[in-house]
């Protein structure tokens, strides 16, 4: 069977699993605030040890390359993709918005998951369910969430709604979906460390050397300095 | 025989990607960088959160170049050693979690380094560190003195109470509107200047080792501002001379103080400040006058550099001193 370690820390949500093909040998998942570079690597030895399973015996590594926080994604990114690199074993990227989507994959509706990123933005994904996975059926992408929701109102779909800031947007989901929002009760709302499990499989590996988080947004420095040079030109 | 210890390092405090592997914390067996440079002058200085994302990009790249350039594998070596802080946190974090993942995948032990011990053993690549000695240490995120009784032991006697001597110089540069970065720039236009314009010099109070350099710098912009008040124009060489000449008397200065005070005639110099030709010719004159046996690295062992890292990361292997799997970036690290 395919041994794979997953990661995630694009929120701030830490989430460490590790497989055999379907099985699941050791799940870590910790809200505790606390710096993610603290605490992955003593999460990663944790299932590790835990599982009896030795670095050079995994057969891959997943983890989810965001959005989200811009260092929460870094450290993930770095850990997995030098874990990869130092075995030279397949390193799997998956969507962090993708890998919410699989808490919904039992859901009729359209998957929305998001994570806040102030200013009234959000990380927004789209997603619906079918055949045991999720497929995506608009790109990940930075939004204004109440433009976002406007538009999926329009649309007249229920709309499942997952999303670790669900709270400090309650009430604006329920403003613009109204009866098409589905809320989900329980602890669905953050990256579960099989939700990067379900992402990655059927995914070809990445190359290591050049692989980065999705940001899906510039830095402001760098967003400014375009701005300047369109302006000029 | 005595196995010879081979250390991979990695540093990625500000703004260059760096890996190096070290063996007996004195000879370099290899040693890469990838400078984001050109990446950070559009901006005129370093962007945090620019520099965190060229880390990302170059990190296992240039690791691998180590090994490979040191026609090393990972069962060569003996241990990962990272620079832990001080610098921008969000980079550092890049070859702190590097470096364990590293160490982990191949059960190898993890050193933790200061940044600054890292400038220092610069030295120690060159020539073996003799003790008790002082290290002046400068570049654009500190301006010490250090006094070390052994190895391994840092005391800082001296300490820049504002700006860093680096800082100060990039600061000037962008007054006089010289590129990023601005300390070459201004050791240029100084070394081609026959006049320099007079400029205080920040002694501080009586016996005291530390350094100033935010009145120079004000005192640089009223100069400016002063002579454009009146119409004139101030010979932008001249006004670089008396800048650099004043920095360079006080840095001269305090390290003799500190010798003096200390008794100690072993100086090393640290710090991409090191890079400076007026620096360099000065303390060299000092050292004759003074009988100072005194050490400044090649330029490429000034600069943020991975080879630096594995020298001072030799000293801790050889005590024991490893880090754990909650080795963090800490951006204000203290040496001592
Ligand atoms: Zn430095």
């Amino acid at each position: 069977m395919r041994k794979l370690l997953t990661v995630d820390t694009s929120t701030y949500v830490l989430s460490v699993g590790l497989y055999d093909g379907d099985e699941t040998l050791a799940e870590y998942v910790s809200t505790k605030k606390e710096n993610h570079s603290v605490r992955l690597m003593p999460a990663v030895r944790c299932v590790m040890e835990d599982a009896g399973v030795r670095p050079e015996e995994l057969d891959g590594i997943a983890v989810a390359a965001g959005p989200g926080s811009y260092t929460g994604v870094r450290i993930g990114v770095t850990t997995a993709k030098s874990m990869a690199w130092a075995l030279q074993k397949p390193l799997y990227g998956v969507s962090s918005l993708e890998a919410l989507a699989y808490n919904g994959l039992w859901s009729s509706a359209r998957i929305l998951t998001f994570f806040d990123a102030r200013r009234g933005q959000a990380f927004a994904g789209l997603y619906e369910s079918g055949g045991g996975a999720v497929y995506q059926v608009e790109a990940d992408s930075m939004v204004m969430l109440d433009e976002r929701l406007t538009r999926l109102a329009e649309e007249g779909r229920p709309v499942l709604a997952l999303s670790p800031d669900l709270d400090k947007h309650r009430e604006l989901l329920q403003e613009k979906l109204g009866s098409l929002l589905v809320e989900a009760a329980g602890p669905v709302h953050t990256v579960k460390p099989s939700g990067v499990w379900a992402a990655s499989r059927g995914r070809t590996a990445e190359d290591i050397h050049t692989f980065v988080p999705q940001y899906l947004r510039l830095a402001e420095a760098e967003a400014n300095w375009q701005k300047r040079q369109s302006d000029h030109g | 025989m005595n196995e010879n210890i081979r250390i991979l390092a990695v540093e990625t405090s500000c703004d260059e990607t760096a890996a190096a592997v070290i063996e007996n914390g004195t000879t370099v067996i290899s040693s890469v960088i990838a400078s984001q440079m050109e990446s950070h002058k559009r901006f005129g200085g370093v962007v945090p959160e620019i520099a965190s994302r060229h880390h990302v990009e170059q990190i296992t790249v240039i690791m691998e170049e180590a090994l490979n350039e040191a026609n090393l594998t990972f069962q060569d070596l003996h241990a990962i050693a990272v620079t832990e802080g001080p610098g921008l946190v969000g980079a550092l974090l890049i070859g702190v979690n590097a470096a364990k993942a590293v160490a982990f995948a191949h059960g190898l032990p993890v050193i933790g380094v200061h940044h600054i011990a890292g400038h220092v053993y610069a030295n120690h690549l060159v020539e073996p560190l003799q003790f008790p000695l002082l290290s002046l240490v400068v570049s654009g995120g500190h301006t010490e003195l250090i006094y070390m009784k052994e190895h391994g032991s840092f005391e800082v006697i001296g300490r820049t109470r504002d700006d860093a001597v680096g800082e100060a110089y990039d600061k000037v540069a962008r007054t006089l509107g010289l590129p990023y970065p601005g300390g070459p720039e201004i050791d240029k236009l100084a070394a081609s200047s026959d006049e320099a314009v007079e400029l205080p010099r920040a002694w501080l109070e009586e016996g005291s080792l530390d350094f100033s350099f935010s009145g120079l710098k004000s005192a640089v912009i009223n100069t400016l501002h002063n002579a454009k008040q009146k119409g004139e124009i101030v010979d932008p060489g001249a006004l670089a001379a008396g800048f650099q000449q004043s920095v360079i008397e006080v840095l001269v200065g305090k390290t003799i103080a500190a010798s003096r005070q200390y008794g100690v005639n072993r100086l090393v110099l640290a710090g991409g400040v090191a890079a400076n030709s007026g620096l360099r010719k000065e303390l060299e004159k000092t050292a004759a006058k003074e009988g100072w046996a005194l050490t400044i690295p090649p330029l490429s062992l000034c600069t943020d550099n991975a080879a630096m890292i594995g020298a001072a990361a030799y000293v801790r292997y050889q005590q024991g001193r490893f880090a754990d799997d909650r080795l963090n970036g800490v951006p204000g690290l203290s040496i001592s």
